[in-house]
């Protein structure tokens, strides 16, 4: 049952934006969320749309999976459409009723900031559907590695989130095995009111956290054992290097973003 | 021959929580095992198998006495990663020393805590891989891969670091009989190919026949050294320390308790029936 839980989104394939560099998207996926906040009108809207719509189709990802994803979010996309229909200020009435009014303006805005989001996690969901977890954490230790002059533990915080993916599997079937060795034992997870249900939880909870602490420890003596000492002087089996499409994406990212500040500045 | 590991009035005590003493391990423990063999070292539990293991690499250090491997003091702080980069080790749970979720990454771990560069190191990942036989899983999440897939790759892991030694503390206790004739067949294919020095720590009298040597350990103190034939054919040294032999042994033993005259240094099925054959015969 919890064994159905996919880890990160990743989806395997093998399309360009697969395999670009993991620095080059995650690069791009800031360059798109700022240009997505600099974006003010129907053009401006526009040209980030057909950019999203490009890449989702060089990127190969069946736009089934995206719409998916997107569920869990659509109580926040109806909140922010409702509150910004309704608080923002405006002089085209169209209905009014009560203390409330419905404007023009709150309608265009609550569209533009309903497809903002939209577009968004869209964006988001492109980079982690098409990049490994491991490919994302090298490309984010390699990113930040210039904060190591401010003493910044990058090496360490990308090589705790790498064993942190590892076991959560792990723990997650040590979990199933706890539940079902509880159940066996008579324990109750399904009835009861809700206190009840989360008292049951703490037998699992218990066993959970020792054998974590237990696991914790014997991975430390296998990393020393395999000379682990942090990451001065660890070299990496695969290089990060950038291609000629990743430098091509760049290109595009600057175009991307230059073109969305020229029109907001034309008032686009 | 030279020395991989040389034990020298090794005296160890498990430090004492609080008020109560520390418990003694070794009092005055000497073992030498040269390079190249294959060792098996048998025990009860309790008897100090594993304490020793972790001597072997620095993971616990003597409170008297010494410990070398290759030569290397392993009390010298300064010499830590060579020594363990010349000894490796594997444990018992397979989960909890693998530390990448992909399997060539995972194999490539050692070598980059050494530094070694990137062309080297997808060069040795390779051999190892192909030398524990899970080359094609190499792009596999180790999660999904059954026990003694896991203790292989474990295995890889060290293979990759290119030791002279490599310690197995009960590498198969937690397998299934397949994988632990997958282990173990490993196991000695590296003794072999490689001419590493190996120490499987066990209680599996099976496995303890296959190796070159056994030695067994006994309240900090070893009982019994010698081939396979040697100290199983000591069954009544085995069971006063709570050990069995073979069953093939066993059963030779339990027949001359009833009056055969039984060798019992057979400890093959092959060479018992043969000698069964033989006593039925005449």
């Amino acid at each position: 049952m919890l064994k159905d839980i996919t880890l990160g989104q990743f989806f395997p394939g093998n399309s360009a934006i697969h395999r670009l560099d993991p620095r080059t998207k995650l690069v791009m996926l800031v360059v798109y969320i700022v240009a997505l906040f600099v974006a003010v009108s129907w053009v401006s809207y526009g040209v980030m749309a057909a950019f999203l719509i490009l890449a989702v189709a060089i990127s190969r990802i069946p736009p089934k999976n995206i719409v998916r994803g997107m569920k869990p979010l659509v109580i926040i996309l109806i909140f922010t459409g409702i509150l910004n229909v309704f608080f923002t200020e405006g002089s085209h009435v169209l209905v009014s009723f009560w203390k409330l009014k419905i404007t023009l303006e709150g309608l265009e805005r609550a569209f533009f900031m309903m497809i903002r989001i939209l577009m968004l996690i869209t964006g988001t969901f492109l980079l982690t559907y098409t990049t490994s977890p491991i490919a994302l954490t090298d490309g984010l230790e390699s990113l930040l590695n210039p904060l190591k002059i401010i003493k910044v533990p990058v090496h360490e915080l990308s090589m705790m989130m790498c064993i942190a993916l590892r076991f959560i599997p792990t723990l997650i079937e040590e979990t199933d095995k706890i539940m079902s060795a509880q159940k066996a034992r008579g324990a109750d997870f399904e009835t009861g009111k809700l206190m009840q249900r989360v008292k049951a939880l703490i037998p699992i909870l218990v066993p959970l956290f020792i054998s974590a602490f237990r696991r914790a420890d014997e991975l430390a003596t296998a990393m020393e054992c395999r000379c682990y000492h942090g990451g001065e002087g660890r070299t990496k089996m695969k290089l990060l290097r950038y291609m000629r499409r990743d430098y091509l994406t760049y290109g595009v990212g600057i175009l991307l973003l230059a073109a969305i500040i020229t029109l907001a500045v034309f008032g686009l | 021959m030279s020395e991989a590991i040389r034990v020298e009035h090794l005296n160890y005590a498990y430090p004492g929580v609080d008020d109560t003493p520390g418990v003694a391990v070794f009092t005055d423990l000497n073992l030498t095992i040269e390079a190249g063999t294959f060792v098996a070292v048998l025990g009860s539990n309790g008897c100090g198998k594993s304490t020793l293991a972790k001597h072997f690499n620095s993971i616990l250090l003597p409170c008297g006495g010494k410990v070398y491997v290759c030569g290397l003091d392993t009390s010298d702080e300064e010499l830590l990663i060579r020594i363990r980069r010349n000894v490796g080790m594997v444990f018992q749970n397979p989960d909890n020393q693998i530390v990448a979720n992909v399997v060539e990454e995972d194999v490539a771990f050692g070598p980059e805590n050494l530094g070694v560069a990137s062309p080297e190191i997808a060069r040795r990942v390779e051999l190892a891989l192909k030398h524990v036989g899970m080359y094609e899983y190499r792009e596999h999440a180790p999660h999904l891969l059954s026990g003694g897939q896991k203790q292989r790759i474990a295995i890889a892991g060290i293979i990759a670091m290119e030791p002279q030694c490599i310690v197995l503390d009960e590498p198969t206790a937690m397998l299934d009989p397949r994988g632990r004739k997958e282990v173990l067949d490993t196991v000695k294919k590296l003794n072999k190919d490689k001419n590493m020095t190996v120490v499987l720590i066990t209680h599996h009298m099976d496995e303890a026949a296959q190796a070159d040597r056994v030695v067994v350990l006994h309240k900090g103190q070893v009982a019994a050294d010698g081939t396979p034939r040697e100290v199983f054919s000591q069954v009544e040294l085995l069971h006063r320390i709570g050990l069995a032999a073979p069953e093939t042994v066993e059963l030779c033993y339990a027949l001359n308790q009833q009056g055969f005259r039984l060798p019992l240094d057979q400890p093959s099925i092959e060479e018992c029936a043969q000698v069964l054959f033989n006593t039925v015969k005449t």
